[in-house]
């Protein structure tokens, strides 16, 4: 089995967010980047699909060279093979016509990558791939077997969940609890550096979105405190002040 | 140009975050002096959508195929696509659920269309340019993005915007087909299980949330009892949902379900980054926590200092007093 996985590049969880004073663009100064955390659900469940099954991974980045350690990171983890496409990715459409070229011409079976990432809140590219190579996207999934050529996804919807028996090839983000996310081990990192990473030109440079700016939500107020022995008071006040119940 | 608004529809009804989806598709229409038709599509009774005209939708596009009863992605577009180019549509306006989003996506491909999803303002139209506000990095900032393409998709998110009603108004519900195949359901489910509990997480108004400090799943009660009184749905922290304290699903933050309701009570939940970013474009946000230098307090309107095993008691004395 051929499985792709398509990973992004996003400052580290715990990182305040800041903007240049124009508002135009991120602030990365200091900003540790790391592996979108719902693309490694997708990256752990593809390599545990191959020790099982057997097959190769290939992890996909849209991104410039600044991305790099993330992908070693990648193959660290237990992918066998990357390709990163050079070109700073502005917009879902962009991002997602590089994924469904590079994938055509792979000729995968599985296409993974998370249901979001974490900086752009897109939750758009695997809809575009999928439509673009004209197979089914399922999304978000929450599990995912293979047996053959069909694969069995759990996909959340709102009140619950449903059971999908797909044919490959397909598409499918990934959300927990997929897999457990892995750390890299030592031999893990030293086989990393010898693994392929091919560097590959754009297809086209179509956007069909552009950020005119970026602002923080406003500071709260801040917070009414009430003491414990009256927390009732608390429901009053979300009645009569708050009028939220 | 038209303006065409996605509904989705569950049990014989339409869902609340497309009462939503409707209200902004009609000022959209308004904003660019045209009407605004829905597109309704899964399990609903037509008199469910004559109401859509208090969203100040005019005209209902309803497709009856029983097999759309289930979300099935490909399907859910075709007949979306050809609604759109029945209509002649330049705007569709979807809401911002899992389903909204996987039919966006797909969407803008076959209609080579700008996509924004996660969007909380109404579109500033400027001539030529359409430009609208959305959530990004997690709830903790806002972009304005503009979409360059003549057709544009927009996914609204959900509790983000007033929505007004017209009491009394009603639509006219046409029949609509489109000639779907048996190609299109390939990926149909075989089997859908519906969650447990009477309140969806994504539609609550009211969520009550439990954390770590809870101590184990024979607390839990306490919050359930709390949301029972209080019509509220329950969720979690993300290590009580790995722990297994609680089901995957009930998990909101970062990387689980984002949640915009009017009232969010976090109880013995520290306020970690990752999980404050899915909850804290909530209205108003309640937090119960033993320790007063507990980070949450800082994104709360209002706090309580002391024992979540103490303090929910009273709170469900107080709130079943209401
Ligand atoms: C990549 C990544 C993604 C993540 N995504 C998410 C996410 O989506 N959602 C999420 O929630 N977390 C997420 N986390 C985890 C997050 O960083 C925190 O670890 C988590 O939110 C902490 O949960 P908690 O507040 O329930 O537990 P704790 O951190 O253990 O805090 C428990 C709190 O309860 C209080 N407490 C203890 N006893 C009592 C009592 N008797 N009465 C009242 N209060 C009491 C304590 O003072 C403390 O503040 C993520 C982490 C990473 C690294």
């Amino acid at each position: 089995m051929k499985i792709l996985v398509c990973i992004s590049n996003v400052p580290d969880t715990t990182t305040k967010i800041t903007f240049t004073p124009d508002g135009k663009s991120f602030n990365t100064a200091g900003v540790q980047f790391v592996i979108n955390p719902y693309d490694e659900y997708a990256l752990t469940r593809a390599i545990e699909l191959k020790e099982a099954q057997g097959g190769t991974v290939t992890v996909l980045n849209v991104g410039e060279a600044d991305t790099e350690p993330n992908i070693r990171k990648a193959l660290a983890i237990g992918a066998d093979d990357a390709i990163r496409v050079n070109i700073k990715p502005t917009d879902a459409f962009l991002v997602a016509q590089q994924i469904a070229h590079y994938a055509k011409e792979g000729g995968y079976d599985l296409i993974l990558m998370g249901r979001e990432s974490i900086d752009y809140n897109g939750f758009q590219v695997h809809g575009m791939v999928g439509e673009l190579m004209g197979i089914p996207t399922i999304a978000p999934a929450m599990k995912l077997d293979v047996n053959g050529s069909t694969a069995t996804l759990e996909r959340e919807i709102e009140g619950g969940k449903e059971i999908i028996e797909v044919a490959l090839p397909l598409v499918a983000s990934a959300q927990q609890p997929m897999s457990e996310p892995r750390i890299p081990n030592m031999r893990g990192i030293m086989t990393a550096r010898t693994k392929p990473l091919q560097v590959v030109e754009p297809v086209g440079q179509e956007a069909k979105t552009s950020v005119q700016k970026y602002e923080l939500p406003p500071a709260k107020s801040g917070v009414k405190m009430i003491p414990a022995e009256n927390a009732g008071e608390l429901i009053k006040l979300l009645r009569n002040e708050a009028k939220v119940l | 140009m038209s303006v065409l608004v996605v509904i989705e529809c569950a049990n014989g009804e339409v869902k609340k975050s497309s009462l939503e989806a409707a209200s902004y598709g009609s000022k959209v229409a308004a904003d660019l002096g045209t009407t605004a038709t829905a597109v309704a599509i899964g399990d609903v009774q037509p008199d469910a959508l004559k109401g859509l005209g208090e969203q100040g939708i005019t005209k209902v596009l309803l497709d009856n195929d029983k097999r759309l009863h289930d979300f099935v992605g490909a399907a859910y577009v075709k007949v979306i696509a050809k609604a759109a180019e029945q209509e002649n549509s330049s705007v569709i306006v979807l809401s911002n659920s899992n389903i909204g989003a996987a039919i966006g996506s797909r969407l803008a491909v076959k209609l080579i269309a700008s996509l924004a999803t996660n969007v909380v303002s109404l579109p500033q139209i400027n001539g030529s340019t359409f430009t609208v506000r959305r959530g990004v990095f997690s709830g903790k900032a806002f972009s304005e993005v503009e979409l360059t393409s003549d057709k544009k998709i927009i996914a609204v998110k959900k509790n983000a915007l007033e929505f007004d009603t017209t009491a009394g108004a009603t639509a006219t519900v046409e029949n609509f087909s489109a000639d779907l195949s048996d190609a299109d359901f390939v990926a149909a489910p075989k089997e859908t299980i519906k969650q447990s509990g009477d309140i969806l997480l994504t539609e609550a108004e009211v969520v009550v949330s439990g954390g770590r400090g809870l101590k184990g799943p024979e607390n839990w009660h306490l919050i359930e009892e709390l949301a029972k009184t209080l019509g509220a749905a329950t969720a979690c922290s993300k290590p009580v949902a790995d722990v297994g304290w609680r089901p995957h699903h009930e998990h909101v933050g970062q990387t689980g379900i984002t949640v915009s309701p009017n009232l969010y009570i976090a109880v013995g939940i520290s306020g970690a980054i990752q999980h404050l970013a899915g909850v804290n474009s909530s209205k108003v946000i309640v937090v119960i926590n033993k320790d007063p230098e507990a980070p949450f307090f800082k994104a709360a309107d209002y706090g309580i200092v002391g024992d979540a095993l103490e303090i929910v008691p009273k709170l469900i004395e107080a709130a079943k007093a209401l």
